[in-house]
């Protein structure tokens, strides 16, 4: 059984292997939508909206303080590279969407699935096996020509997060050294057991441009797959332990 | 609902050139400056599509005045977005990124030794077939529809 919703400006589809009943999928959806209530920067009345404003003073959530501390944490261990900060204002949606997936991934655990996947906006949490009894099939994208996949992992209980852009790089403003050609990356995708560290560590990889992935081999248990504005990919050293 | 009508044509406008700039592929080396159809291809996904077909014309309710027209740089998590849309003969022709986010300030002790490691390979499309799920990016696209979506108002009222 498989459903979509669009939630958090994206689609999150779950499918569960197994007997679901609608109101799995139900919980589900409305743990997304509680937080797309509670995170979301697009809503003036969320929390984080009036943490920005100022009219939430120090009031804040437990939760709220917990995942602020888990966006510092991120910080420094990406060395600075994922901040939250924008001016004067905090967006903590870079870490939200993994985190709100694993949460939701232990919310289906809990109500006794075993073989499921949930994917957010193209980060995926896998669980088990497909009905075909097999590890679940992942495409990765191709960041040039959007209806195409380049590599297909096969992930079982573990997860899958792609930073990137499917706009051309080839122009690219760098505010410090103005126009220049490319040196950035077109994606990066991040595999690991977790998809909070995937999603996290994707999203401050791929701001490190050609060295973030080396800072995935740097990771234990993370592993990277980065396509360049040339269309070369350089994957970590047991990338290949996924590939189908 | 005139906003929903405006925002829902700018999604298909985003669609519509979405499916045109498939048909382009990534050069490097050149600056800044209007984007034009590319022959020359990737080393490989696109190639072995054979795809050298002519680009189809977006589509537009063709309602714009002609010029560049440089939309809002907006938020994509991890910096900013900006793009310029091109107007020429009253449709939105080519869209140009001005602004991306690829700088940091801070440096990052990078673990030299992973190097010798890292595998390297050409992108090459693969069978859809029998695959469950996808993943790709997806906020890097909505900071540049909201991007292209100021500069579009501004081909509008302009």
């Amino acid at each position: 059984m498989k459903q979509t919703r669009l939630i958090m400006g994206m689609p999150i589809t779950v499918e569960v292997v197994g007997d679901a009943s609608t109101h799995d999928f139900k919980a589900v959806f409305n743990y997304f939508r509680a937080v797309d209530h509670r995170y979301s920067t697009y809503k003036p009345a969320s929390e984080i909206s009036r943490i920005n404003t100022g009219q939430l003073g120090a009031a804040w959530s437990d939760e709220m303080a917990h995942v602020l501390e888990l966006c510092e944490e991120t910080k420094r261990d990406t060395n600075g590279y994922f901040d939250i900060r924008r001016g004067n204002t905090l967006d903590p949606s870079g870490l939200v969407k993994g985190w709100s997936i694993s949460n939701a991934a232990v919310l289906l655990r809990k109500r006794g699935h075993r073989s499921f996947y949930i994917e957010a906006g193209g980060d995926i949490q896998t669980e088990g096996k497909n009905e075909d009894g097999e590890p679940w099939r992942v495409g990765i994208r191709n960041p040039f020509q959007i209806d195409e996949v380049v590599k297909i992992i096969q992930l079982s209980g573990s997860a899958v997060a792609t930073s990137g852009t499917y706009i051309r790089g080839e122009h690219i403003y760098n505010p410090h050294d103005g126009y220049k050609p490319a040196t950035a990356i077109a994606s990066l995708s991040v595999v690991g057991p977790s998809i909070y560290d995937a999603d996290r560590f994707a999203t401050a990889a791929f701001a490190m441009g050609r060295q973030g992935i080396h800072f995935i081999e740097s990771l234990p248990d993370l592993e990277g797959y980065m396509i360049d504005t040339e269309g070369m990919a350089t994957m970590t050293s047991y990338f290949d332990r996924y590939i189908a | 609902m005139k906003k929903v009508l405006v925002g829902l044509g700018v999604i298909i406008i985003f669609i519509a050139y979405s499916l045109w700039v498939r048909h382009e592929q990534p050069k490097v080396g050149t600056v800044a400056s209007t984007v034009s159809p590319t022959t020359n291809g990737l080393p490989s996904a696109t190639n072995n599509n054979g795809s050298s077909t002519t680009p189809p014309p977006p589509t537009s309710s063709g309602s714009y005045k002609n010029g560049t027209f440089t939309g809002d740089s907006a938020d994509a998590s991890y910096g900013n977005i900006q793009v310029a849309a091109i107007i020429s003969g009253g449709k939105l022709v080519d869209v140009t990124v001005l602004q991306y986010p690829n700088s940091h300030d801070t440096s990052v002790a990078i673990n030299q030794q992973a190097l010798p490691m890292l595998k390297q390979e050409a992108i090459q499309a693969q069978d859809p077939n029998n695959i469950q799920i996808i993943s790709g990016a997806t906020f890097t696209s909505q900071a540049f529809i909201q991007s292209l979506t100021t500069a579009l108002n501004k081909a509008q009222s302009a």
